[in-house]
């Protein structure tokens, strides 16, 4: 007993070899954790200072920055309502226009398609991930937005009595709230789909025969068996595509025109947080009362992408759970633009 | 926390009217509520039967008669292609991607395979009963049930009314009764299967296929459930895929015997587990293999 | 129901036979209308964008002139290119880095648990708020002399790409079956040498696959480069200066009231598209190309 206890602590000391060799394990462990430290106090740093550069303008002006409709750079006041309701429309309508859509191509895929179809037809939808911002803005200026005024006059003026849609006749101007929002639903559509995808191909087998078995068409078992399973899943990838579109700068800058006024209709003209930003910045750069302004605005935005992505990673792992995989390969999708399949 | 199904007029009649029956009685199965069948049940006659998975031929030419009324046991070692044959019957193996078949599958005159027979029409003649207990997670015990009859727009009284028949002719009712509104996810394995069942027998189906429904129970829900289909067979013509062989001893009136996609041996259950013809199925009965 | 022989099979009422068909033609022509955009903008890409690839399209700086040729965008490739690729060497080797924190030491710590939550996090942070991350930290400071910067520019990207990095590689890292390590660690193998040895050839594909894709996605962003990197015409190696870059070239060239010069945006963005698809494209056949064996 004692003998052998001796032996193995004899042994012991050989197993440790020499503390050098031990070095480069020990020099990795550490690294890497200080490595993920100092990203983590990197993000809080540059959040303090976000929040101090936008002192000035928030202390000025306190809530009516977010809820006093007067953004008027001349007579320097900066209450941003108009920018807040712009954003809110614009992700709004491409919430509504460009979930069904995408939810609707995830079905297809992943219920309906021919297996062989399937990978093509899949990298084409997430080939829209890959369209860079600035060449949708573009294309909605030049091409989208003068294209669809006609048909934006023919729909306000046969559907003017539904609020917020007519009323607008012959004042209809190329950039409006309505194409930047299907401009935002067309560039969040691919990261919808690619999260629902994931998420449906998560629905068990056997909830779908047991639909089947009990005589239900295509369709029935959709709605029947995966529909409600993935519904979690479903509403927070739709709550990440949100995130993308409250965030999106530059095709919403391009086609939003840009008027920092409460738009009456959906065809009116306004603004948005992020395209304020990137408009005013250079007009601000000898106002620096309009700068800060300008960086509570992105604080503004910041703190709302936040809320809105930390809610919809809440539903995605809640869609996911049990396949800590599927979860991690969901969101990677999200961040590549549909790596995953 | 009362169901709302439970507290309506229309549910405490029935409940009056089944007074006097005790705790017991309800969690057994109930005869009457399974209804009685309507002549001599329906025949299944299967012919020439091959079944593929891609390039993979599971199931080689399979000829066999079920008799209507009757409990029909399948056995054979795993992989010998009795849940593909079974699957055929009410048309599920073409669900599984790049899985095909040829022959004939015959409801006493109706080819089931016929071009002009709806695929929905003929699983709902034709219930099944998977492996796995597969409730629907995201709807309750009542919905579970439901699920099947709401298909054809069943609603209000006539839905409740027969999702409860269903219940009770499992033997489930006792159980349940008071929770109907509960996650069906929420019941035990073996409540989950009849449940299962339930929901299988609720759409009246006339045929109903059991895919090795108690291989994933205890001892003592199998029991249940092996009850559960003496009762059922005074209703409908059951297969039952096992590879317990004294659960086919049991249960069943006649058994087949299968071994890598044919059929070696159909025959009484008492004569195929006692005087095989076939020095194969002797084997295998006898536990020399599989 | 329905008893007896012929009339055995019960009836499927037209109006559930049609909800079938209407809901699955649907779905068949939503995915055809969610292609639809898609399409569009490649062809007036093609159509609008081949008519600026002249001769002198690649060869030549923009000008600033107002009158006759505005030059072409020479130095935004360039200057894309560099920051790009100085975006790349940072945020590459720090995401793999992170990775394999979280995968080989971090697993199920709570650290790590608390780093893959920010990391997630990071991936929905607006673009444009990383820009002004860097202009408050470094531009408005002057740091390394001058104001606006092409290496800020290329620390914004970085910050962008990061997260995307870091969960792409830890996925890919995750699918390192565990079995590899144990074998290696079993011979005696310090961790390190597992990690260097083992895991990251096994993983080495989908880790330039996911790189790929972040660098795809940086390459085309504008909004940060806005307010770190700002615009200069001429052609130029330094990154300590303004440069020019393609989307910044575009986004100034789309407000120009000059026909030449919005062709000219044209001209760019199918250069850019055509960078970032090739990338993409490269990535994903790497991908599947690594799955197949």
């Amino acid at each position: 007993m004692e003998a052998s206890a001796t032996v193995i602590s004899g042994d012991h000391s050989a197993l440790e070899g020499s503390p050098l060799s031990r070095l480069p394990d020990r020099a990795l462990r550490y690294g890497l954790t200080a490595l993920a430290v100092a990203i983590l106090l990197l993000l809080l740093y540059f959040f303090i200072r976000l929040i101090g550069e936008s002192h000035d303008a928030l202390s000025k002006f306190g809530f009516s920055f977010v809820f006093g409709n007067d953004w008027d750079v001349s007579r320097n006041i900066y209450h941003g309502a108009a920018l807040v309701v712009g954003t809110l429309i614009t992700s709004g309508i491409a919430l509504l226009i460009g979930v069904p859509v995408a939810v609707a191509t995830a079905l297809f895929l992943t219920e309906m398609c021919p297996r062989r179809a399937r990978p093509a037809l899949a990298m084409l939808v997430d080939l829209l991930a890959a369209v860079p911002s600035v060449v949708y803005g573009l294309w909605g200026v030049f091409v989208l937005g003068p294209k669809l005024q006609p048909v934006e006059k023919w729909f306000a003026d046969t559907f003017s009595f539904i609020p917020f849609i007519g009323g607008g006749g012959s004042s209809i101007t190329p950039g409006n709230y309505f194409i930047a929002g299907l401009i935002l639903a067309i560039m969040i559509l691919p990261i919808v789909s690619a999260i629902s995808r994931e998420v449906l191909a998560t629905v068990p087998a056997e909830n779908k025969e047991a639909a089947l078995a009990l005589g239900a068409t295509r369709w029935e078992m959709i709605r029947m068996a995966v529909l409600p399973y993935a519904r979690p899943g479903i509403t927070g990838g739709a709550m990440l595509g949100l995130g993308r579109a409250i965030g999106e700068t530059i095709a919403v800058v391009l086609t939003i025109g840009n008027a920092p006024t409460i738009g009456k209709h959906i065809f009116d003209q306004g603004y948005s947080l992020a395209a304020v930003i990137a408009n005013e910045f250079g007009e601000a750069a000898n106002q620096p009362l309009h700068k800060s302004a300008l960086f509570a605005a992105g604080l503004v935005l910041f703190i709302i992408t936040l809320i809105v992505n930390i809610i919809a990673r809440w539903f995605v792992s809640r869609g996911t759970r049990g396949q800590r995989g599927a979860g991690g390969g969901a969101i990677g999708a999200v961040a590549v633009g549909g790596a995953g399949e | 926390m009362i169901p709302p199904e439970t507290t309506s007029k229309e549910s405490d009649a029935k409940m009056s009217t089944a007074e006097g029956r005790s705790e017991q009685t309800d969690a057994t199965p109930d005869r009457a509520a399974l209804g009685a069948r309507q002549g001599k049940g329906h025949s299944v006659l299967v012919k020439d039967l091959h079944a593929y998975y891609g390039q993979v031929h599971a199931v080689k030419g399979i000829d066999i008669n079920f008799s209507p009324g009757e409990v029909t046991a399948i056995i054979g070692p795993s992989g010998c292609g009795k849940s593909t044959m079974v699957r055929c019957i009410n048309r599920m193996h073409e669900e599984i991607p790049g899985a095909r078949s040829e022959g004939e599958v015959k409801l006493d005159t109706l080819d089931v395979y016929d071009a002009g027979v709806d695929i929905t029409a003929v699983r709902r003649l034709i219930g099944m009963v998977f492996q796995k207990p597969n409730p629907f997670p995201t709807m309750s015990i009542f919905d579970n049930v439901a699920a099947g009859l709401r298909l054809t727009g069943s609603r209000g009284d006539n839905l409740r009314e027969r999702v409860h028949k269903a219940l009770r002719a499992v033997g489930l009712w006792g159980e349940v009764k008071n929770r109907l509104s509960s996650a069906g996810g929420g019941l035990s394995g073996g409540q989950q299967q009849r449940l299962c069942i339930a929901r299988t027998i609720a759409v009246e189906p006339e045929v109903i296929l059991m895919d090795e429904p108690c291989s994933a129970l205890d001892p003592v829900a199998t029991l249940k459930v092996e009850e559960l289909i003496d009762e059922l067979k005074q209703r409908y013509t059951i297969v039952i895929v096992t590879h317990n062989m004294q659960q086919a001893g049991r249960v069943a009136d006649s058994t087949v015997f299968m071994l890598d996609g044919e059929v070696i041996e159909h025959a009484p259950t008492e004569k195929l587990f006692t005087t095989p013809d076939d020095e194969r199925t002797e084997r295998y009965v006898t536990g020399k293999f599989g | 129901m329905s008893t007896g022989a012929s009339p055995l099979l019960p009836h499927v009422s037209g109006r559930r036979r049609r909800t079938d068909k209407i809901m699955r033609g649907l779905l068949a022509a939503a995915t055809v209308i969610a292609l639809i955009p898609l399409v569009l903008i490649i062809y007036y890409l093609l159509y609008k964008g081949l008519k600026a690839w002249s001769g002198s399209f690649f060869s030549t700086d923009p000008n600033g002139n107002f009158f006759g040729d505005p030059g072409g965008v020479r130095s935004a490739i360039f200057g894309t290119l560099e920051i790009v690729g100085l975006a790349t060497l940072i945020s590459i080797p720090i995401g793999i880095a992170v990775a394999l924190y979280l995968t080989e030491y971090g697993k199920d710590h709570w650290f790590a648990s608390v780093v893959r939550y920010f990391v997630d996090v990071m991936t929905g942070v607006p673009s444009i708020v990383f820009g002004l991350f860097i202009y408050i930290v470094l531009v408005v400071s002057h740091t390394g002399g001058s104001g606006f910067a092409g290496w800020k520019g290329a620390l914004a990207l970085a910050l962008l790409m990061l997260p995307i990095v870091i969960r792409s590689a830890e996925v890919v890292l995750l699918l390192v079956p565990n079995s590899l390590r144990e074998a290696a660690l079993a011979l005696g193998a310090p961790r390190w040498r597992v990690v260097w040895r083992v895991v990251l050839p096994t993983a080495r594909p989908g880790l330039i696959t996911g790189s790929l894709l972040a660098v795809a996605r940086g390459m085309g962003e504008t909004a940060p480069l806005l307010f770190t990197v700002s615009l200069a015409f001429g052609l130029t190696g330094n990154l300590n200066s303004q440069m020019n870059t393609l989307p910044v070239q575009i986004f100034t060239d789309i407000t120009n009231p000059r026909n030449v010069i919005v062709t000219r945006a044209w001209g760019a963005a199918l250069t850019l598209v055509a960078l970032v698809l090739i990338l993409n494209l490269v990535a994903r056949l790497i991908a599947r190309r690594s799955r197949m064996a």
